[in-house]
């Protein structure tokens, strides 16, 4: 048996006296699509942040693939395998998409703080960000300023520095957030396209996408997640229905 | 396929442009034979290298440094010490290449400081320099020793009988040529730094630390090495300097220093490769030819810095680029006559602000009580300071030039709108 792509066993993280996540247990299969949902202040993007190291764990431990990276620095998690995508939009504004994307490829590429190489002239580099700017449709605007591309543009820049370098274990933080339906489609359209044979573990609002694109849902309330499971069983389950009272989980 | 194509015409242009600005270097000594032009022309190739060197921290890595003259400065000690260590038995080749060991002291200097300095971003790094730069400067005078204390070190860069295509580096105009191929060297070294993934990385941590961290890039590594790298250029240019002028104090590595080369690089442009080389030109000239002329030159120096971070941010060079985005929409030529007619009220306002403050200044530089009691040179014109005529006069000079600024600028920062509005509409 292969080890999971994520186990947290007993995470905790406290801001002061306020606990975020009280005690996070979850095993997350390698090549699965997770969708972790949950009310507003549920501590959906803290995870996430403990998950990737930009916030230091409370207590509990975290394993990626049967590794154990508490502690870790946010590049080094990275270069371990998982890259992770930003709710506020995080890229960078000054350099073109091309720029962007390159950026995003040259250390999986091996070419870590060279100074001894011309960057025109690293084909495989150039090709791998042509190749996800074709993939995330941004193939004309190569040579645009990443600040002044559309907002829906960005969330699939975004996506595709998140995806870029090849990771195999992809957590994007609210991928559709903002976008219309039309372009809630596409980027749905183009996750799955880009995940292709991966981990994915996304938080999202948008149930339909949600129900559309998960293996499997965690339902996190308040620290705590309630409910792991398959779509069709998280829909029936009462405990998530009473955690989300009033709200609609069917799609819309 | 298109993007390679225009690729290539990029890089038969930037071919052109360093030839001709070698071709340049090389042919300006001999169409200006004084004295005075050759050591203006060294100085700012000293200070080119300098600046370009400012800039890989403050354009490209997005860190701000209040102590840059550090590099500089140890450049210009630890290359004449070398050269005093060398002495007669060196010949002319070992001198040529004294800048390298600037550059090594330089290099060690950002090696050793930058580690401390570069373990932060932003205001703390900014303030970790400061402090960094006044503890260096501190220890220079409490190292007579090293440092010389106040009068500094000199030395003697003819150390030999010049087998080296026959140059001794005596004459000043062999010292010009020396110069300029170190310039050259360097300056083609820090672009094609900016080229390679280290560079490329530097612009992304400048943009967005965090999510360089999260595509594989230790941040403060990608700042530690820029800075490094910075301070082996900014010790060649103080391995320049010590050559050149053959005495270094310890003004070379304190806080002025540090201000100035932090000044040019910014009225140049940081956002351009070529803003500092522009910014540290004008400011050289501005230093030795209005410096020469008036003693207000830091004042003169610190109103046209004002007047940049106010009208043109972005520095010299963005104010090219944007003439040259003007050109090629076919725009320019639309704006050359705002231009000129704002130019006049600026020349107006300008000449009345000058004379306001020349006849200040010769004022208070006179002697005693007595001064303005007899009549004295203000720019060519004998005026008697203690009369109500000559200061009216430049007052009402000033008060027309304000006025026409303001009704001639408005009209003309209204042309510019609708110009760059039209260059945007263009575009989309």
């Amino acid at each position: 048996m292969t080890a999971p792509a994520i186990r947290l066993s007993g995470l905790k993280k406290n801001f002061g006296a306020s606990e975020i996540i009280r005690g996070v247990d979850l095993d997350i299969h390698p090549g699965e699509r997770h969708a972790i949902i949950g009310p507003n202040g549920a501590g959906k993007s803290t995870l996430f942040h403990l998950i990737s190291a930009r916030l230091p764990v409370s207590a509990g431990s975290i394993e990626l693939k049967g590794e154990s990276v508490v502690g870790l620095k946010p590049f080094e998690i990275n270069r371990k395998g998982l890259s992770r995508s930003f709710q506020i939009t995080n890229i960078f504004h000054n350099l073109s998409v091309f720029e962007n994307l390159r950026c995003a490829v040259l250390w999986s590429l091996g070419y870590r703080y060279s100074f001894w190489h011309r960057l025109a002239g690293l084909a495989d580099a150039r090709l791998r960000a042509d190749a996800v700017m074709e993939d995330i449709g941004l193939t004309r605007r190569r040579d645009t300023a990443a600040g002044i591309l559309s907002y829906a543009e960005q969330r699939a820049l975004e996506i595709g520095i998140t995806i870029a370098s090849g990771a195999d274990v992809i957590l994007l933080d609210e991928p559709t957030a903002g976008m219309s339906n039309t372009e809630t489609e596409e980027a749905v359209a183009l996750i799955r396209r880009v995940t292709e044979g991966k981990t994915l573990v996304m938080v999202e609002h948008d149930m339909g996408v949600v129900f559309g694109l998960a293996d499997r849902i965690s339902v996190l309330v308040y620290g705590k997640i309630i409910a792991t499971d398959a779509p069709a069983a998280i829909r029936c389950n009462a405990a998530v229905q009473e955690a989300y009272l009033g709200t609609s989980l069917s799609h819309d | 396929m298109t993007s390679h194509v225009t690729e290539a015409v990029f890089r038969r242009g930037r071919l052109l442009l360093w030839g001709g600005c070698l071709a340049a270097a090389i042919a300006l000594p001999l169409v200006f034979k004084s004295g005075f032009m050759l050591s203006l022309l060294c100085q700012m190739g000293i200070m080119v290298v300098f600046a370009l060197s400012y800039n890989m921290l403050l354009g490209q890595t997005g860190l701000l440094s209040f102590g840059h003259a550090v590099y500089y400065g140890l450049g210009a000690f630890a290359a004449m010490h070398t050269l005093n260590l060398i002495g007669k038995d060196g010949g002319p080749l070992v001198v040529a290449l004294l800048p390298l060991a600037g550059g090594l002291a330089g290099l060690l200097a950002g090696v050793v400081l930058g580690y401390v300095t570069t373990k932060k971003a932003g205001t703390t790094f900014a303030m970790i320099s400061l402090g960094i730069g006044e503890l260096v400067a501190a220890c220079a005078l409490m190292f007579p020793g090293f440092f010389g204390g106040e009068g500094g070190i000199s030395g003697n860069r003819v150390v030999g009988k010049g087998d080296l295509l026959g140059f001794t580096w005596g004459p000043q105009v062999e010292m010009y040529g020396l110069i300029v191929a170190w310039v050259f060297v360097a300056a083609v070294a820090m672009f094609a730094l900016t080229q390679t993934p280290l560079g490329r990385m530097a612009n992304a941590v400048r943009d967005n630390p965090e999510r360089a961290e999260f595509v594989g890039y230790d941040t403060q590594r990608v700042r530690y090495l820029m800075l490094i790298l910075s301070g082996l250029f900014a010790g060649i240019a103080g391995g320049l300097t010590a050559l050149n002028y053959e005495i270094v104090t310890a003004e070379t590595l304190n806080a002025h220093t540090s201000g100035v080369v932090l000044l040019m690089t910014f009225v140049g442009g940081i956002g351009f490769f070529y803003g500092p080389i522009i910014g540290a030109i004008l400011v050289t000239v501005m230093q030795i030819v209005i410096g020469g002329m008036t003693q207000a030159w830091l004042l003169y120096f610190g109103l046209f810095f004002l007047f940049m971070v106010l009208m043109a941010p972005g520095g010299i060079a963005s104010v090219i680029a944007m003439q040259r985005n003007l050109w090629q929409a076919g725009l320019f030529g639309r704006m050359v006559p705002h231009y000129l007619a704002a130019a006049m009220p600026l020349l107006v306002l300008l000449t009345g602000l000058v004379g306001l403050i020349e006849m200040s200044y010769a004022l208070l530089a006179g002697e005693g009580a007595g001064a303005g009691d007899t009549a004295t040179l203000v720019m060519g014109m004998q005026l008697q300071l203690n009369t109500a005529s000559p200061w009216l006069v430049a007052l009402a000079v000033t008060a027309s030039g304000m006025a026409l600024t303001r009704w001639i600028g408005g009209r003309t920062g209204a042309a510019w709108n609708a110009t760059l509005s039209t260059l945007h509409g263009d575009k989309s």
